[in-house]
Parts: structure tokens; sequence; C-alpha cells
């Protein structure tokens, strides 16, 4: 052994999967050292086995379907896999602790955020009931926690995501671990409130010396965190080094290809629309929630969810609406394609008012303006096959059965699927494939305008490139224009011409997307910026070499 | 204050429902055929057309229905529901002799059903898939197939006939005259076997749910979170999992309590107990609508109540939840 | 980007194998279809074996089981033969388990659809009714009507349909309210789809396995609330129904228990079975339980 032993040391760690499964191992002879004050990054796609090496360490696999099978986890120098359970409940918690992802689940409902930081002391020291309030205290007043000697008796639902997020951090360093386990501790969060946790998991980390193995999929978190890098494919590690060396020069094929799918923060070159007509305008839109009650219960506050807004969109054009959750900004969509109703304002599709349409106005304008969802499950009947979810569209407006489906099974084409899938159902795919049989089916009634809410967001970074590059192309072969709803403004660089930035339902500034992004005029708009995680780092243009 | 305010808005929202389903029966009772008049002729043994029709109308049945119904109504709101020709008493004063039978049997019984049948539900799901498991969930499906009357008569012929441990029925020794603490032990001797008998299928109920519920709260993300604590499975049962996979228990301590009602119908005519189930079974053979309508009135009433004091339960255990 | 293998088998005929596979696996619920099974049999049975007049007398009153070949599970005090009370009642139980709860599952789906897919003033009035009926006891509720109605076979289904349809209501309403919210539902309606096809073509398909799963519990309820009924002497006599001989047979409870025994457990069997009907069938059809 060297001077300084690792705190963490995993070798040839094998874990099983239940027969039946898409590969027996989760994971292949995974070896990986976190040493002492080290925060080192485990980067793989959804399936890749990251998180169950946090489970593996920790010894909370989902037994007895998945188990390790081989290999050794070390922690300070000390071999777990031979320690009784009870030896393994002292040192959860205690020498070794763990951050979740979903700070909305993660925390226990019905006990107090005092009561469950209390918890660890209580089971791993003998102090008294006083000593133990005025520890917890103090873990809350250093994960900077507004109010901690309040924050004490309230309940995980009365405060927000990223506080819940700071209370999960100071349960995990309440007994100054050695090692701490962060699996996508940030990945639920806003973008604002993710470089807030980053910068405080960075901050505790040095003060404290711990540690740290930080799964994440994301480069940009992995570029903003990082000392050093490990890559994971399907349970197999292909790349291991510094941060600087993953992020700038790799060398595995895999990781290029990753590195490649990120997108970049430069925009492109301005395009002008000055000539093209307007196909869809908004003018001062207005919508607010109220909270519905019955008949004798008291009413609530109305929320404006989208509040004065207005904007043109116009052929081939391509205008993002980008904000944090709550800004509205799903409202916007779903008020322009009229599936909700909007309060006020106006909104024009090729002229026509499509707000006050009557039913059968509203059903012809439709085929007009198409959308395309977020989650690529949930927005196909799981019940029908893609050859008729994709015709459904024509056969309600007036194509013959079969001629629909002869022309779905040609969209198919167009979004990159082999017609072959038209029999099958929707849960035979992946989510990237999914996303394409959407595209196809709001290409199907061939519209003018495609409302995108979130089109890659539940995808993978290699499968979202893929489909941003399906977009873009569709939209210069058809003519398209779209207005594209997103939370990240890395996937707004690369597809929008203009942007409008959404805060509180209101656009507190829009503009060509190189100038917003160049100089951005709104304060809130720069804080937004200033957040990207990954900012300073360019993704190198590794495509060429790339597999 | 604001509890005030919540249970008084509680009290306002039942008086539609009640309404409704008062007006409902009343309708439902006068389409039946004959009336309070034909069952008292029937019980003289015949009477001349002109004597039914004066008693026709000094029971004011010669009127519209909706003037009846009116009527009954505007009554009602009094708490007048009428004379019982059968008891020869005012219906009031019918019912409230046998309320308290039948909410001694409710109250045991809910009691035993609800404390065994989550304690068994979460042992079994504590030991899920095992001997353990199998033999509790095993019983649990048995008792819920096990029809009240069935299981009554069971016991009837173990426990009185061949074992002579337990009264047959009734609510006391008649002739007994015990007094004190002899008297309430020859009470809750009367009561062991009705309530087994009406308990058993609920007990079945809660454990089935309990269990389902205990296996899903145990694979929420706070219990793992509680584990990589370093919490033992004692503690996360008791502090982290009993809690949260009781409140969809709790939600259906209310609805059961209706369904538990009409189960004293059969459980208290076998065994002969004084109580509004007896009372409703035999207004219905002896078409005392009077008392009918009094019996569905005053169960709804407690059913509402008891609906009402389950939300505040439920609230007291769901910190999410706040009155308003 | 590679395709699904299309050379997989056409996927309806994988469907039912899945099906099957799945429901396999419980053994309980296997036996819970052994069980129907043998209901169904007897049930069958009743139109062969004799005397096909369950409610003639057959033999000397009060014979205990398994003393003649002529009474094989005795006769009652009248002398009527068990075992074919057993198999005549198998009919009644079955024809109320199944009809009734048709009747109480339709119901309960039009008002919860409605409900939970229009939501506001509708769902208000819907569920304003659907507490009432459930505020009333539905037992008491269920006597005072086939004293109103009269106990004919068909008004005591009709009846047990009427009382039991609030919590399959309640279940569909849930559903619809859930799936009204997901994306898909937002695909359609921007596709221009009207309410009706909505409801009935895209939302109903994907509520129904919950209701199918439910509907195993109706109809146990169904059984026992017929069973209760008889027993209390509201049937309809002119049909051999469980429930009927055990409440005849109280008045010889005493001295010959058999009477209300035996078609006593005929009840719990078949109740029983159909518990574990829905209970395999919750597996197949929703598989999120586990795993």
């Amino acid at each position: 052994m060297t001077a300084e032993t690792p705190v963490l040391q995993i070798e040839d760690l094998r874990v099983a999967l239940p027969e039946g499964s898409d590969r027996p191992l989760a994971l292949d002879r995974l070896s990986l050292e976190v040493k002492r004050g080290e925060i080192v990054c485990l980067v793989g796609e959804s399936g890749s086995g990251k998180s169950l090496a946090a489970g593996a360490v920790m010894r909370l696999l989902p037994e007895p379907a998945v188990r390790m099978t081989g290999g050794r986890i070390l922690l300070e120098g000390q071999d777990l896999a031979g320690l009784p359970e009870r030896e393994m409940r002292r040192l959860r918690g205690n020498r070794m602790a763990m951050v979740f992802q979903e700070p909305m689940t993660a925390l226990n409902p019905q006990k107090t955020v005092g009561w469950q930081i209390d918890e660890v002391l209580k089971l791993h020291t003998d102090l008294g009931r006083k000593a133990r309030a005025e520890r917890t205290l103090r873990m809350l007043e250093q994960v900077h926690i507004p109010d901690p000697r309040s924050a004490i008796h309230a309940y995980p639902h009365q405060v927000s995501g990223g506080q819940r997020q700071r209370v999960m951090i100071a349960m995990a360093l309440a007994m100054d671990p050695r090692l701490i386990i962060a699996d996508e501790p940030t990945t639920a969060l806003d973008v604002t409130t993710q470089l807030q946790i980053l910068r405080l998991i960075r901050e505790l980390q040095e003060g404290h010396g711990s540690g740290v193995l930080f799964i994440t999929h994301d480069f940009g978190v992995v570029a903003e965190i990082a000392d050093r890098v490990a890559v994971l494919r399907r349970g197999e590690l292909v790349e291991q080094g510094t941060a600087d060396e993953v992020l700038n020069r790799p060398r595995h094929p895999y990781t290029r290809a990753l590195i490649a799918a990120v997108p970049g923060l430069t925009p492109p070159a301005p395009r002008s629309f000055a000539d093209a007509p307007v196909v869809l305008r908004a003018d001062r839109m207005l919508k607010t929630f109220k909270a519905r009650g019955g008949l004798l219960s008291g009413r609530r506050e109305a929320v404006a969810a989208v509040d004065d807004v207005s904007f043109d969109l116009r052929r081939g054009e391509t205008l993002g609406i980008v904000g944090e959750s709550g800004s509205g900004k799903t409202t916007v969509s779903r008020c322009v394609t009229r599936l909700l109703d909007a309060d006020g304002g106006r909104v024009e599709l090729d002229g026509r008012d499509i707000l006050n349409a009557s039913g059968r106005e509203l059903r012809a304008m439709r085929s007009k303006i198409q959308m395309v969802f977020q989650d690529p499950m949930a927005s196909l009947n799981p019940r029908k096959r893609v050859v008729d979810l994709i015709a459904q569209g024509p056969i309600v407006h007036g194509t013959p059965p079969r001629e629909a489906r002869d022309q779905a099974r040609e969209l198919l084409r167009l979004v990159e699927l082999s017609p072959a899938a038209a029999e099958r159902y929707p849960h035979e795919f992946s989510g990237g494939q999914r996303q394409r049989i959407g595209i196809a089916r709001a290409l199907a009634l061939e519209p003018k305008v495609i409302v995108a809410d979130e089109p890659v967001s539940a995808l993978d970074v290699s499968v979202q490139a893929q489909v941003l590059r399906l977009l873009a192309d569709l939209r210069e072969r058809l003519d398209l224009s779209l207005l594209f709803v997103t939370h990240d403004l890395r996937v707004a660089a690369q597809l929008c011409d203009r942007v409008a930035v959404m805060e509180k339902g209101r656009v507190v500034e829009m503009g060509v997307t190189a100038d917003v992004f160049a100089e951005p005029q709104h304060e809130y708009t720069r804080k937004l910026l200033s957040s990207i995680p990954g900012r300073d780092w360019t993704p190198p243009d590794v495509r060429d070499n790339a597999a | 204050m604001p509890f005030l305010i919540y249970a008084l808005r509680r009290a306002l929202q039942a008086v539609p429902v009640i309404l409704m389903i008062m007006v409902g029966a009343f309708l439902l009772l006068k389409l039946a055929p004959g009336d309070t008049v034909d069952a008292l002729v029937g019980d003289m043994g015949g009477a001349d057309a002109q004597f039914i029709a004066r008693l026709r109308a000094e029971y004011g049945l010669d009127q519209p229905v909706w003037v009846q119904l009116w009527r009954y109504l505007a009554k009602m709101a009094q708490f007048d529901f009428g004379w019982s020709y059968v008891y020869e008493q005012p219906v009031s004063v019918v019912l409230l002799d046998r309320l308290g039978v039948t909410l001694m049997l409710m109250c045991a019984s809910l009691f035993f059903a609800f404390t065994i049948g989550v304690a068994l539900g979460a042992i079994a799901a504590r030991r899920a898939y095992s001997v353990t498991d199998n033999v509790i969930s095993t019983l649990g499906l048995v008792f819920y197939a096990t029809p009240s009357f069935f299981l009554s008569l069971m016991m009837i012929v173990v426990f009185s006939v061949k074992l002579g441990w337990l009264p047959v029925g009734g609510i006391r020794t008649i002739a007994a005259f015990y007094t004190g603490w002899d008297h309430v032990l020859d009470v809750a001797r009367h009561l062991v076997m009705p309530t087994a008998a009406l308990s058993l299928i609920y007990l079945a109920f809660y454990l089935r749910l309990m269990r389902a519920s205990v296996l899903e709260v145990a694979e929420l993300d706070f219990v793992r979170t509680a584990r990589a604590k370093g919490a033992g499975e004692g503690r996360l049962m008791f502090h982290h999992i009993m809690r949260n996979a009781l409140l969809p228990v709790v939600t259906l301590l209310g609805l059961q309590f209706s369904t538990l009602l009409g189960g004293s119908v059969v459980v208290e005519t076998i065994f002969s107990l004084p109580g509004l189930g007896q009372l409703a079974y035999q207004s219905v053979i002896q078409r005392d609508m009077n008392t009918l309508m009094g019996i569905i009135f005053l169960s709804s009433v407690v059913v509402i109540v008891v609906n009402f004091l389950t939300d505040l339960l439920y609230a007291r255990l769901d910190s999410r939840i706040e009155l308003s | 980007m590679s395709l699904a293998d299309p050379t997989d088998l056409p996927p309806e005929e994988r469907r039912w194998r899945v099906f099957w596979r799945r429901y396999r696996r419980n053994r309980a619920a296997v036996l819970g279809l052994i069980l129907l099974g043998a209901v169904v049999l007897l049930a069958l049975l009743a139109g062969i074996y004799e005397p096909v007049d369950p409610l003639r007398r057959a033999g000397e009153p009060l014979t205990w089981p398994f003393q003649t070949w002529q009474t094989p599970l005795g006769t009652d005090q009248l002398g009527r033969d068990i075992l074919a009370g057993i198999l005549h009642g198998a009919r009644i139980s079955l024809l109320i388990g199944v009809v009734a709860t048709v009747i109480s599952i339709a119901i309960g789906v039009v008002i919860g659809a409605l409900a939970g897919y229009f939501g506001g003033w509708v769902d208000d009035v819907l569920m304003r009714i659907t507490e009432a009926f459930q505020t009333v006891p539905s037992f008491v509720l269920l006597l005072a009507l086939v004293a109103i109605l009269g106990s004919s076979i068909e008004n005591i289904v009709l009846a047990i349909g009427i009382v039991s349809w609030t919590a399959p209501a309640r279940l569909a309403r849930a559903e619809f309210m859930s799936l009204r919210k997901r994306e898909f539902i937002d695909a359609v309606r921007n596709l221009g789809v009207g309410d009706a096809a909505i409801i009935f073509r895209e939302i109903l398909p994907n509520a129904l396995p919950p209701v199918v799963v439910y509907a195993s519990v109706i109809m146990a309820l169904a059984i026992l609330l017929e069973s209760a009924l008889a027993f209390l002497g509201l049937g309809d006599p002119n049909y051999a129904s469980w429930g009927n001989m055990i409440g005849q047979g109280r008045a010889v409870l005493r001295t010959a228990w058999y009477v209300c025994a035996i078609p006593g457990i005929a009840i719990v069997l078949t109740v029983l079975s159909f518990s574990l009907l829905g209970e395999g069938l919750n597996e197949v059809l929703n598989p999120r339980q586990k795993k």
C-alpha cells in the first residue's frame, strides 16, 4: 500500500442481472478508485449500470434479483465483502453516505426535516438529544438552508426541490463520512438550482476532505465538477482519466461519440426570415389557473401561468421558448394548440383566429398545427399499432383508411424507421424510436407548424443528437415552422433561430439566438446562461474521427 | 377556529347527501305495493272501505306524492319520523332504543378487524412469500370468502351446542339481573360470537390491504434512503414504512362502516340482538315503512359522522394534509 | 439506428401466451381457476343428476351424508337431496355472480367515465350521487329493493347490481382522471378526434384492466349478497339456493349441522375461486406491483 490508502477501491466488480435481461452482467469487471478529497464522475447513458455500482458499494442492490457475483470493494482498505449485515449498517450513513436523485421522493413525507437528519445521529452516535439538535442545526446551516431554525420543523413537502436536496446532503454529511456517493443528485433540478447544488457539493467536499463518487449522464455536469472521469458503457468501463484528458482528448470511440453528441453552446449563424409570411402569431396571450374548489370549500389564489405573451413565427423559422419549470412554457404550447383554452389574447394560425374557432373550424385547423410531446412512451396509446397511430389523424380528417396507412408507411421511412415497424406496438421500441413515431404522427397531417414540447429531454444524449438532427433536416425539407419548448439552453442553441426566455409566465427577453447568447439583456437570462453546467468547456470537435 | 369552520362546512356538505338519500328512499318506498294502512288493515283482519278511507286521510296518504314528501321532509327536519304501528311508539324512540347495541357491535367489530388485520398484514408483508406469509394470506382469503351467517351458525354449533361456552343469542342473560361488572361481563359474553362473525371478513380485508400497502411502501425511495443511513429492518418498519402504509387502510375505514352496518342485519338477526340491523330486517318483513325510513336516515347520519372522524384521523396521520 | 428485429412472432398470438405464462406463475390463481372449473361442472351436472328437481322429497328426512348412494350428501328435514341442492345452487350462484356483475360494472363504468373525463360540475353531481349510494348501508338498501320489487330471481339480480356499482364507478373515475391527463390523449385531441371516440376508443381500453380485476371482487360480493338474502328467506322461492338451504337448515342446526355446513362450504369455495382468479388477473393485467 502506498502512503495514502484510497477512500474507495472497486476491483473487478461483477454484478449479475436476473435471467431474461438484455445482458447477463450489469457490471463486468469494473475497477475504480476514489481518493481522499477527490470527485470521481462515473458517466454513462441509461442502462449502463452506473447506479448499480453505487448500490453494490452500499450493499443496497435489489437482491436476490440483482446481486454481486465477483470482485472486491474496499472502503479505506477494509474489504466490505465479508462483513455481516450488522457491520454494514454501522458503516452506512456513517463512513459512507449517499445522496439520491429524486429529492421529491427520497425523504419520508411523514417526518420533519430535523427528525430525518437527527435519525442519522441517533443511529451512529451516543449524543444526547440536545447535542444532536445542535448538530442538526449546524448541518442545516452548513448546507445554506435559509432560516434553519424553522426548517428543522418543516415537513419535506413544505420546502422546495432544491432545499430538499440540501437536506439530503446535510443528512449524508452529518457523520462526516469518508465516502459520499451522489447518484444523479441534480438531474431533477432546474438549471439555476443545479449549479447551486453542484457548488455546494464542491464546497463541502473540500471542507470535509471526503472522496466523492458522482454518478451522472450529463457531460456538462462532469465538466463542472469532476477531478477524474470514468466512462461506462453497458457495464464495461471504456475509459478512465483526469477530467481534462477525458473531456478534451477522449480516446475511446464511445467516449468520443458521446462527447460529439453534447450540443455546443455556439448558436448557428442567424438566418433571415424577414420576407417569409407569419404562420403563427400570438398576441397578448393570457392563461390563469384557478385552484378548483367545491361548492363550499374556500378558493385559493389564481396563478397566472401565461401572462401577456406575444410572438410571431414565420414560415421555416424555429422559435425556442426556454425557461425553468413553472415558467409557463408548456402552457404556451398547450394554448396555441388549444389543448387548453386561453383566458385572453389572440392566436392566429395562418391569419385565422384559433382561440375563437368553432368546433368544426377548429377540427379543420388542427391539421395545420401539430405537436410532438415530451414523453414518447406516454404520448403513444400503448394499445395501438404504429401504423394506426400515424394514420389516425388523416383518417379523422377524411383520408380513406387504406390510403392513410400507405402514407403512414412512407412516413416511417421519412423519419428513418423501417416500414416493418408499422405492424408493431409502441412498447417494442426504444425511446428514440418512439419519438420518431411521434414525429411521423405529427407530420402525417402535413402541418405548417409543429409545436415540440421538450421533445428530446427524456432521451439519452446520443439519441438526443440524432432526433435533433432529424428535426432540423425535416424542417428544411418540408419548410416547417417550429415552436420549440425546452428547458435546455444547449438544445435551444442548436436548433432555434430565435429564442423567447420565460420567467413566471412572462417573456422577459426575445431575440435572435446568437444575440441573446452573446449579449443577454435581461438579468434572468444572464443568470440562466451562467448556470449552464460546463459553460466554460467547449466540447472538442471529435466528430470526424468518431465511429 | 379553523377546525370549527371545517366541521361546519362538512356538516353543510352532508345536507344535500342526506336529502338525496331520503327523497330517493321515500319515492322508492312509495313504489311498494301496499302502504301502511294496508298493512294495518291486514293486521286487523279487514275493515270496511269507509274506515280505510278515514285512516288514509288521517295518515295523509290521500294526498299527492309530492305533498306527502314535503310533509315528511318538514317533519324529518325536526327529527320526527312518524309513528311505528308495529312497536306502537314514535319511530325516533324505537331507533334510539336500538342504536346502543348496534354501535357497540360495530365498534367492537371494527376495532378487532382493524387492529388484528393490520398487524397480520404487516407481519405477512415483512415475511413476504415465506411460509408465515402463505399461511396468513391463505387464511385471509378463506375468511374473505366466508359469509357471516354461515360462520355464525358454525360457531353456534361449536361454542354453544357442543362446548356450551357461549350463549346462543340475546344481549343479556334473561332473568339473571346482573349488576355492575357482572352485567358488563354478561353483555361481553353475548357479544363475542356476533363480533367475531361480523369482523372476520373485514379483518381479512384489512389484512390484504395492509399487506399490499406495506409491500408497496417498502419499495419507495425514502425507505432506500433510510437504509442508506444505516437504519435496521425494525426501525425501517416502525418509523418509516408503517405510518405511510397505514394511510390507504385508514381511508377505507369510513367506507367500510356502511357495509358493516349492512352486515349487522344478518348477524343481529341470527343472534337475536336488539339492534338496528334486526330492526331493519323486521321492518322490511312487517312493512313498517316509517321505521325503515328512520333506519335509513339514522344509519346514513352515523356513516357520515364516522367518515368525518376518519378524515380527521387521516389528517392527523398524514402531515401533507391540512384541514381546509 | 438498428430496428427491433421484425422476425419475432406475430404479436397477437404472443399476447395470449404471455398472458397465460404470467397467470400460471401464481399457483393460487391456478387453484382458483380449477375451483371455478369445478363449480361450473357442478352447475352443468345439475341437469343430468337425479333428482332433477332439488325441491322434491328424495329420501328419508335427515339422512346423514355418505349413508346411502341414493342421497350421497344426505337429506334435509324435508327429505330433499342435498347434493341436488348444491348442483342447482351452483347455477344460481354463477348466474347471479355473472349477471349482477355485468350490471354493476356497466353502471359503474359509465358513471365513472363521465365523471372522470369531464370533471367539473358533471363530476360533482355524479360523485354526490355515488356518495349517497355509498352512505346507505348497501344490504339495507338491498332488503328494501327486494321487498318492494319482489323476490323473483330477475329482481334480485337487478337489485344486487344497483347496490354494488359505486366501487367500480370510483375506480373507473380514478382511471379516467389519470388517463385523461396522459399525453397520448392530448395527442389524439390535437389530431381532431372527438370526445366520444376518445372516451370509448382511446381511454376505455386502457382503463379496463383494473376494472376487470375488480369484477372478480364484485362477483364474489354478489354471490355473498344473494346467499345472505336467501338465508333471510328473501330469495326466489322457486329456485334452490345455497343461502336458502342454510337458512332452512338453521331449524335443525343442533342435531343435523351438516345441512348448513355443506352448502356453506360450497359458498366459501366458490367465492374463494373468484378471489383467487382476481389475484391472478391482477398479476397479469397490472404487472406494476411486483418487480
